[in-house]
Order: structure tokens, then C-alpha cells, then sequence
């Protein structure tokens, strides 16, 4: 843009000068910015409309247990021995705090240090898991009910995957503040029941309209 | 009179020489009408309502003509389930084709679709039991391959070590064998990529289940038995409006939620998001983004039936 100002004549160059800023001033508001999100908002992480997360009863908010911090070594801890038994995320390396905020417990903490409510977690497992992320947010991996063509609810990584022991087993649906939501099991799934053999479908009730 | 002659007189009254001797115009007239009568009342007598019968087929209805057909519908749910019900015809959306994803290396076999489907299509549960979406257990040894599949399999939890699961429905072929069948044209495939099958003008042959290649669509070998309080209500003429004794039925990709912008059942009940839908053309869409970075086949390819069901590995 600039090589084609230069070399103008001289009474149409402080127009053009005028209009490249503009124009350089446009991108470089544009480039950065998400493709729907306000200008105000361009430097906020994509949000996504998601199911709530399937908290245990009486789990949430953490602070009502969490009010005097303590120690934030890392410890095998005395309490949450329903996580500690099955905590398998990368046992050797990985502890509470890593993801959970040490000030507060309501809310989880990223590598960064920035903060993230429990709606929006996937921006934590994203954090390591970014193919996985990627995949998610197209809607390939993990599921996402409404509309094909319109709006669509997404469920966390957390609704499928226990994030202390996260390979898929099983899930079932529970209810958190009224809404329905789905959350991960540690058994696997059981099946429906098989579909009827052609020979059942004849020796029941058929045959005996057909007088055999 | 010789057979010759009486030929020749025929073709020169200008009457059809195919029929059986001369005969005067007004005899020919009402053995006509008589015969009419008779058919009329033989219908009647089969408990067929003539208008339906003569009616055109679904595809040059007029508007009219199509409310008519639609309320008739509806009329004769309301009689069979003492239920109210909404039957549409809504048509296929411009600049849309289906597409359908289905990942093998997430689903687990829990046949959570199979009765969904059920549920929303408003098939039979019980004799005769129709499932449009069959589950194949196979081997993961195997790979793919029908010879060592098992649709009966039990277990009491899935998925089994070793063992791969391969749901198989309706690909809404775009070269559809069964369209190509069927002697009456109550089956064809609409813009939007969905096969469709006409009820009312299904004849009940069976060319198009022994054409399908992929065992997709199911014969009413007895009267569905719904019960009147499992029937959803919302109902597309050519989808899940219920089935009478002697059709056959097949997968629509759910048109009555598709064609209004939702997601197939089965998609929304999948509890491992192994369940892909989207519209092929729209760059976008997340059946578009699965084609362009995952591995993607078709099922029986070297059938050329260029399905729009695709199999894909997200791992």
C-alpha cells in the first residue's frame, strides 16, 4: 500500500496518506478480533454455550469447606478420598492445584495464572489437550445437541471425561440446580437390549395369528 | 368371424385392436362404467377410500391437494390413537445436502440409537419389532468385514476387549439401488439427500429391501403396534407419520426435526458424541470439517451406491 503512495503526484498524496492509515489502522483492529465477538471482547477466549458442569451434590461452591488456606505444597491429602482414590491424570506429575486455584477454590487456574470458572473448563484441558480442543470446538470430538444449522449446546470435556481419572468409561444423565446434564460414570456403559431374532419374531405371537 | 377380419374392421372404426371383437358403442360404454362400478365397489368393500386411491403421486400434488392429503393423515391418526398429531410435507431447504458421520473409533456399542430412533420414528417395539439402525459387534482383528459381525451380541458392559462397534442404517445412497426398483416410484430421493418412501403408494413388492446393499430398509410384515401413548406427535408425510401393515420403512435422517434445522435423534442421544450431521455444503458445518481432517470411508464403496453416510476415525 505505501509503495503505491509514494511515487503520486503531489496534490492527490495527503488524501491517499489519509486513507492508507485508515485502512491499516481497520486491519489491524480486525485481524486479532474472533470472528463474532464485539471489538470490545477481541482479546476474551471464545466462549461456548455448554451444558453446566455435573458437580456431586453439596460439592460446589469449594469455599464453603476452603476458607483458611492452608499449606499448598504439594501433599497426599487427608480429605477428597473420592478423587484421591481414583486420581489417574497423570498421577506421577500432576496434583489439586495445578488446576485448581490455590486462592479460590471456586474457580480453576490456568498455566497462566488466569483464572477460569467451571462453565468454562475446556479452556484448562485445551491448555495440554489442544487437539482435542480443536476438534471439540468444530463439534468433531464430544457431542453437541440443537441445531444443525443454528444454535447448539456443547458439553464439557468434564461431562463425558472425569478430569481425575479421565478416560471415557461410561456417563449418565443427573440433574444439577434443575438443569439436566451428563456426567461421567466409572463403570462402563451397559447395552440396550439385543434386537429379536427373525425366529423369535415367528415363533411368538405372529405365528399364532397365522394359525402354526 | 375370423380373427383377421374382425381386426381389420377394428382398426378401421379407428378402436383399439387389442380388444375383444366388435362391439357397439353404447354396449362398450356400459360394460365400462359397469366394470368402474364394480372396482369401486370391490375397494370399497377392501375398505379403501377412493379419493387416496386415485389420488396423483406425492411429487405432483398441488397445494391443495397436499393440505388434503396431510389432514387425511392426521384424520386417520386421530382414529387409530384417539391422539392429536402435526403432520407437515415440509420440502427439502435450497443449498442443502445432508451429510452423516459416524465415528468408529468412539462408538461403543450401547445401542442407545437404535431405541431412540424407535422411539422418535414411531416404529413398532414389539411384532413385529423394526429397528432402522442395526449395531454390528465385529473384530478388531477383522476390521471391517461382515463375515465376522454380530448383530445379537449380549453383554453387560460395552465396549468388549477386542471388539469394535459398527452401527449400519439407511447411507442415503446418491446412486440408490432401491430408487432404481421400485416399479411403483414410491421411493426417490429428494435434493436435500434424503430417500424417501410414500406410504401410500408403497405396494408393499419388496424389490427395494432385496436391491439394498446395506439391509436398510424393513418390512411391516404385521400391523405396527404402537401404543397411543409412545407416539410423538410430530409427524413428516414422508417420514415418521406411523406405517400401515405391508410397507416398508426405512432411516430419513429423522426428516421431521432435519428439514427444521435440528439434529438427528439418534445424534442427540449418543452419549460418546460419536454422531456427526451437517450440511455438505456449507464449509463450516462439522460434517465438512470431519471430511477434511479426518479418515473417511464409505461402506461398501465398490458398490458405487456413493452414499452420504460416511464412516471416520477421529483417532
Amino acid at each position: 500500500m505505501r509503495q503505491k503512495a509514494t511515487p503520486l503526484r503531489q496534490m492527490v498524496t495527503p488524501f491517499l496518506v489519509v486513507c492508507v492509515a485508515t485502512l491499516i489502522a481497520t486491519a489491524a483492529r480486525a485481524s486479532p478480533s474472533m470472528k463474532h465477538a464485539p471489538p470490545a471482547e477481541k482479546t476474551k477466549e471464545e466462549l461456548f454455550e455448554a451444558r453446566p458442569p455435573p458437580f456431586s451434590d453439596g460439592i460446589f461452591p469449594c469455599m464453603d469447606c476452603h476458607k483458611d488456606q492452608k499449606d499448598r505444597n504439594r501433599r497426599e491429602l487427608g480429605f477428597h478420598d473420592e478423587q484421591q482414590s481414583v486420581f489417574d491424570h497423570d498421577a506421577e506429575h500432576r496434583w489439586c492445584l495445578d488446576c485448581h486455584d490455590y486462592e479460590n477454590r471456586n474457580v480453576l487456574r490456568l498455566a497462566s495464572g488466569a483464572t477460569v470458572p467451571f462453565t468454562e473448563s475446556y479452556r484448562l484441558c485445551g491448555q495440554c489437550h489442544g487437539d482435542k480442543f480443536r476438534d471439540w470446538k468444530a463439534g468433531i470430538h464430544g457431542k453437541r445437541v440443537g441445531n444443525w444449522d443454528g444454535a447448539k449446546t456443547y458439553l464439557l470435556c468434564v461431562s463425558c471425561h472425569n478430569p481425575h481419572s479421565p478416560s471415557f468409561k461410561g456417563v449418565k444423565e443427573i440433574v444439577v440446580d434443575g438443569k439436566v446434564t451428563i456426567a461421567p460414570t466409572l463403570q462402563k456403559l451397559k447395552p440396550e437390549p439385543r434386537p429379536h431374532r427373525p425366529e423369535e419374531m415367528r415363533d411368538g405371537k405372529r405365528a399364532q395369528e397365522f394359525g402354526r | 368371424m375370423s380373427a383377421r377380419k374382425g381386426l381389420n374392421v377394428l382398426q378401421g372404426a379407428g378402436v383399439d385392436p387389442l380388444g375383444d371383437g366388435p362391439a357397439d358403442a353404447s354396449r362398450r360404454a356400459f360394460m365400462r362404467t359397469a366394470a368402474a362400478g364394480a372396482a369401486v365397489s370391490a375397494l370399497a368393500g377392501c375398505g379403501v377410500d377412493l379419493g387416496e386411491f386415485l389420488r396423483g403421486h406425492f411429487k405432483e400434488l398441488s397445494k391443495d391437494d397436499l393440505a388434503k392429503v396431510l389432514a387425511k393423515v392426521e384424520k386417520r391418526n386421530k382414529e387409530r390413537f384417539g391422539r392429536d398429531t402435526k403432520v407437515t410435507a415440509e420440502g427439502p431447504r435450497p443449498g442443502v445436502e445432508f451429510g452423516y458421520g459416524l465415528d468408529i473409533s468412539r462408538c461403543v456399542g450401547c445401542r442407545r440409537c437404535v431405541y431412540a430412533c424407535v422411539k422418535e420414528n414411531n416404529q413398532s417395539p414389539e411384532q413385529p419389532q423394526i429397528h432402522l439402525i442395526r449395531v454390528l459387534e465385529m473384530d478388531k482383528e477383522q476390521g471391517v468385514d461382515l463375515a465376522h459381525s454380530e448383530l445379537y451380541y449380549d453383554a453387560d458392559a460395552v465396549p468388549r476387549p477386542g471388539k469394535f462397534y459398527f452401527p449400519v442404517q439407511c447411507q442415503q445412497c446418491r446412486n440408490p439401488p432401491c430408487v432404481k426398483t421400485c416399479p411403483t416410484q414410491a421411493t426417490w430421493k429428494e435434493r436435500d439427500g434424503i430417500v424417501v418412501i410414500d406410504y401410500d403408494w408403497c405396494i408393499g413388492c419388496r424389490c427395494c429391501m432385496s436391491a439394498c446393499p446395506y439391509g436398510a430398509r424393513h418390512f411391516n410384515w404385521g400391523d405396527p403396534k404402537l401404543p397411543a401413548e409412545e407416539l410423538n406427535p410430530n409427524q413428516h408425510y414422508l417420514g415418521n407419520r406411523p406405517r400401515p401393515k405391508g410397507v416398508v420403512e426405512k432411516c430419513t435422517f429423522c426428516i421431521q426435526r432435519t428439514r427444521n434445522g435440528r439434529y438427528p435423534a439418534c445424534v442427540e442421544i449418543c452419549p460418546v458424541g460419536a454422531r456427526k450431521f451437517g450440511n455438505l455444503l456449507d464449509p463450516e458445518s462439522e460434517i465438512r470439517k470431519v471430511m477434511e481432517t479426518k479418515r473417511v470411508f464409505v461402506f461398501k464403496e465398490e458398490l458405487a451406491t456413493h452414499p452420504q453416510f460416511y464412516y471416520f476415525y477421529a483417532t
